[in-house]
């Protein structure tokens, strides 16, 4: 048991981590501006297409890169203005989202490069399989002092916590709320890019695989706070390091493989216990969910 | 009014989605008018194409209708699609412990031996029961996390369908697969265990046609989740908590036990899924069966405005997406079948954020402003 602790193990996690550390710190932001935000899924997705198809046709990845945060800042600005400016239900848009970017990447792939939803391979010096790890965790501090040190960061947990009382202190709700949301989709679009250019070097259909949600999972683990949440990515990266390590390699003593559904499923069980006041409280922000409409 | 506002976004809103759907075929350089046909015509024709557009529409009306009953009363199940697995699981499993089938590995060695081998009586009723309360047990899980911890019932949702998904798979990887078989999937439930297509009693209707009783059952479940929630004091009590669940509470209504009970039964609806997948269409378990059924569940009962009667309207149209799909993927340049989940995803996005479509309405004299 004792020889898969490896520094492989550490550096396997480290990179498992970093695209849930970059999707859980986007939802920070929206979720603590009082926006829910299920479509991680779905702007990760985004940027994990566009980075690949625009690194394929620009040959440099820094361009992927920007392509991919692009791709995420429009799908969230989708989501803000349905949720904010329309205040539509917030988890369904981000349902509608996830469902629309199923679709619309293989579907713009199968269009451009005649595939069946995978963009073309990208070479190996076309990959930047270290920058996306850099951002993710100097984002972790620059975040947390963003949210707890400046204005801004008060401004945005405030319209999160009670917009009217925020409101009535000339604190701007629906501007705050946007700036979160579209935070969020730059962050997640930086994580899907890392998937396409950094990890692998193209886009496969739907390649994110849940990987939103576990971001989603690993927000609420870490009580919606940068460094908790860190930690629990770090922990849902871990997990998923020691499934893809022991597999096949370390056996029961019954000779059989360990069934790895059940270390997949950790990062779902500790998310139900959490939420439910087992270990710990996670205390959602207040105002989480509900639309803010200005009294006149 | 009402009757002619609760039709008209709807229908705008897939109007709209189909106007967006048809400039990205554009702008990929194909020809939308062709691609709709595409996608129309092949749903409708006799007997084949409305067959299957009727088989696949069952198992999303049974999601709509779970889906819809939660909302009713003011939850959000999104996770239909983990109670539709679990559900399945059970019917499979149901199928094969009591349905006298043994597993065999290559060399003929039995790895698996039924506990009874029951008749069709029996066995057929265990089968949907099985589905049924398995649904009813994962769906009831939130609700009582909700109603105890007041953990919310999305979260928890989600993460069931991962657990639920990842149990199943277990299950059939490690219990109940053929050993050798490449395929992820069970052993076939025994025989008695299957129910009858409906192709013998439709004449002309050819026998590969997978359309079977559950369609008539989903169509039942419509018309019993009607008289449940407009015609018994309980359906009331679960609105009254949709509506206004402090007013209810103060009524008289524990709102803590209606969540438990619509998420349940909302469970159980999800659950019957498993009835027309296993039992129906393929006799076995199949791990990833679902095409997103319970996510398009969502779509189904926003578009039918949770009401049962819209719940089977929305579902026919998306099970004519999903036929229509094959022939676009097949005979054009550029357009895949994806472009149904591009279609699905912005046809909720529409029906969430109606009030983008009442400015203009209200504006041009078509509606009294409401109250939004």
């Amino acid at each position: 048991m004792a020889d898969i602790f490896t520094i492989a193990l550490i550096w396997s996690t480290i990179r498992l981590s970093t695209p849930l550390v970059l999707a859980a710190l986007g939802g920070l932001f929206s979720e603590r501006s009082g926006v829910i935000n299920i479509a991680l899924e779905g702007m990760m997705l985004a940027g994990a297409f566009t980075a690949a198809a625009v690194t394929h046709a620009a040959g440099n990845p820094l361009v992927g890169l920007l392509a991919g945060m692009g791709a995420g800042l429009l799908i969230a600005a989708i989501h803000a203005v349905a949720c904010i400016r329309y205040r539509a239900d917030q988890v369904v848009t981000g349902t509608a989202i996830n469902i629309l970017m199923i679709g619309l990447p293989p579907f713009l792939s199968g269009a451009f490069f005649l595939s069946s939803g995978s963009t073309p391979q990208i070479p190996r010096e076309h990959l930047i399989p270290w920058t996306p790890i850099v951002i993710a965790f100097i984002l972790v501090p620059l975040t947390w002092y963003v949210l707890y040190k400046t204005p801004f960061g008060l401004r945005l947990r405030s319209v999160g916590e009670n917009p009217e009382a925020a409101d009535a202190a000339g604190v701007r709700v629906a501007k705050m709320r946007y700036a979160g949301v579209l935070l969020s989709g730059i962050l997640a679009g930086i994580g899907g890019a890392y998937l396409s250019i950094g990890q692998s070097s193209l886009f496969t259909r739907n390649m994110t695989s849940g990987r939103g949600f576990i971001a989603l999972a690993a927000l609420i683990f870490g009580k919606w706070r940068p460094v908790q949440t860190m930690l629990a990515c770090l922990l849902f990266g871990f997990t998923e390091a020691v499934t893809i390590q022991m597999q096949g390699v370390v056996k029961l003593p019954s000779g059989e493989d360990i069934p790895i559904q059940f270390i997949q499923m950790v990062p779902y069980v500790l998310t139900i216990v959490v939420l439910a006041g087992f270990i710990g409280s996670s205390r959602p922000p207040k105002a989480l969910g509900m639309p803010y409409e200005k009294e006149r | 009014m009402s009757l002619f506002r609760e039709l008209l976004f709807p229908l705008i809103a897939v109007l709209a989605a189909f106007v967006v759907g048809g400039i990205l075929i554009l702008l990929v350089g194909d020809n939308p008018l062709h691609a709709y046909a595409l996608l129309f015509g092949s749903a409708f024709s006799w007997p084949v194409g409305v067959g299957y557009t009727l088989f696949y529409a069952t198992p999303l009306i049974f999601t709509g209708l779970a889906v819809a009953l939660a909302f009713r009363c003011g939850l959000l199940n999104i996770g239909a699609e983990g109670q539709l697995y679990v559900g399945s699981f059970a019917a499979a499993w149901v199928g094969i412990e009591f349905g006298g089938v043994f597993i065999r590995n290559g060399a003929g060695e039995i790895v698996n031996s039924p506990i009874a081998n029951l008749p069709i009586a029996l066995l057929l009723p265990l089968c949907f029961i099985a589905a049924i309360s398995v649904g009813a047990i994962w769906g009831g899980i939130p609700g009582v996390l909700k109603a105890k911890f007041g953990s919310h019932e999305v979260i928890n949702t989600i993460m069931l369908n991962f657990i639920a998904v990842a149990l199943c798979s277990y299950f059939t990887q490690y219990h109940y697969k053929i050993p050798g078989d490449p395929i992820m999937q069970t052993a076939e439930i025994g025989s008695n265990a299957n129910i009858m297509r409906l192709g013998k009693f439709i004449p002309s209707m050819p026998s590969f046609i997978p359309l079977n009783a559950s369609f008539l059952l989903a169509l039942l479940c419509c018309l019993l989740v009607y008289l449940f929630l407009w015609r018994t004091k309980w359906g009331y009590e679960l609105r009254a908590t949709g509506t206004n669940p402090s007013a209810a509470e103060y009524g008289g209504v524990s709102v803590r036990k209606q969540i438990i009970i619509a998420m349940t039964i909302s469970g159980a609806l999800a659950g019957m899924v498993g009835i027309n997948e296993v039992l129906g269409y393929r006799h076995r378990y199949y791990d990833g069966f679902s095409d997103n059924y319970g996510f398009t569940g969502i779509a189904v009962a926003l578009l039918g405005r949770n009401h049962p009667v819209g719940v089977i309207l929305a579902a026919l149209l998306f099970a004519v997406l999903q036929r229509g799909g094959i022939p676009v993927d097949a005979f054009t340049e550029h357009v895949t079948k994806d472009i149904v989940q591009v279609l699905q995803g912005t046809i909720i996005l529409f029906v969430a954020a109606e009030a983008f479509f009442r400015g203009p309405f209200s504006r041009w004299g078509l509606l009294k402003r409401s109250k939004v």
